[in-house]
């Protein structure tokens, strides 16, 4: 079993594709149209065959309660892996992105949170070299 | 709230270690949401207790005035207070004169 796709919530699937792709880095996999909203899936450049990422319309009326609840707390919808925490918060920063928490050194790993825009809380992780 | 009740509350919220954890983090960093207050205390000091139960450590230490909280955007913050621990060192001073401040000789320096 593998784990072939996950996602998170968005406001504005439009945007969140634009933010997610222009800004972050990914690649569009599938845009299929579903009448009002869209099948909107994007993947790692590094890893165009793995796990898929679905830009999800945030419409249901539970969504907004429950992302209310985890942004207050500053808990990530999504958490994703980088080689360099500190260059990628400088690349982003640059860009416009606003974090909610610089790198952090924890001990086995470097994290960071930021706001994506639309909606959600975004962690990034760096796995340090193991002594 | 009344002085008497502010000075047992300072008393008891320093009391625990998980509290002093978070006052420790808290000096690192100002202006932490609870889940970065959580990874910090998982990872930094092998605190694994549930969210809830750092918030209700939190409730306490803001009781004590300790901490005060604040919404940055749609997140609540958290920031470290140190004003009320100045009674401690006015309720009990430190004398700045070695005799006084260690009366059986003891060599404090170890």
């Amino acid at each position: 079993m593998r784990i072939h796709l996950t996602g998170v919530f968005v406001d504005d699937q439009r945007k969140a594709l634009r933010f997610y792709t222009e800004t972050l880095g990914f690649s569009l996999k599938h845009n299929i149209p579903l009448g009002e909203h869209a099948w909107i899936t994007v993947v790692s450049e590094e890893a165009p065959e793995g796990t898929e990422l679905l830009l999800e319309p945030a419409e249901h009326p539970a969504v907004g309660p429950f992302r209310k609840a985890l942004v207050e707390d500053g808990i990530p919808s999504a958490s994703f892996a980088v080689d360099d925490v500190g260059a990628e918060h400088e690349r982003l920063v640059a860009r416009g992105v606003r974090f909610v928490q610089p790198p952090t050194d924890l001990g086995a790993v470097i994290t960071a949170v930021f706001d994506d825009s639309c909606g959600n809380l975004i962690q990034l992780t760096e796995q340090k070299p193991q002594p | 709230m009344n002085l008497e009740d502010l000075h047992v509350d300072i008393y008891r919220a320093i009391a625990d270690r998980t509290r002093r954890a978070i006052l420790d983090e808290l000096v690192d960093r100002s202006g932490q949401s609870l889940f970065e207050l959580c990874s910090r205390l998982t990872m930094k000091h092998g605190i694994n207790s549930s969210r809830q139960a750092i918030s209700q450590h939190l409730d306490i230490l803001e009781a004590a005035g300790l901490i005060r909280t604040r919404r940055e955007g749609r997140s609540k913050l958290h920031w470290f207070v140190g004003a009320p621990l100045k009674a401690i060192g006015e309720r009990w001073p430190v004398s700045t004169d070695h005799g006084i401040s260690n009366p059986t000789g003891e060599d404090t320096r170890k």
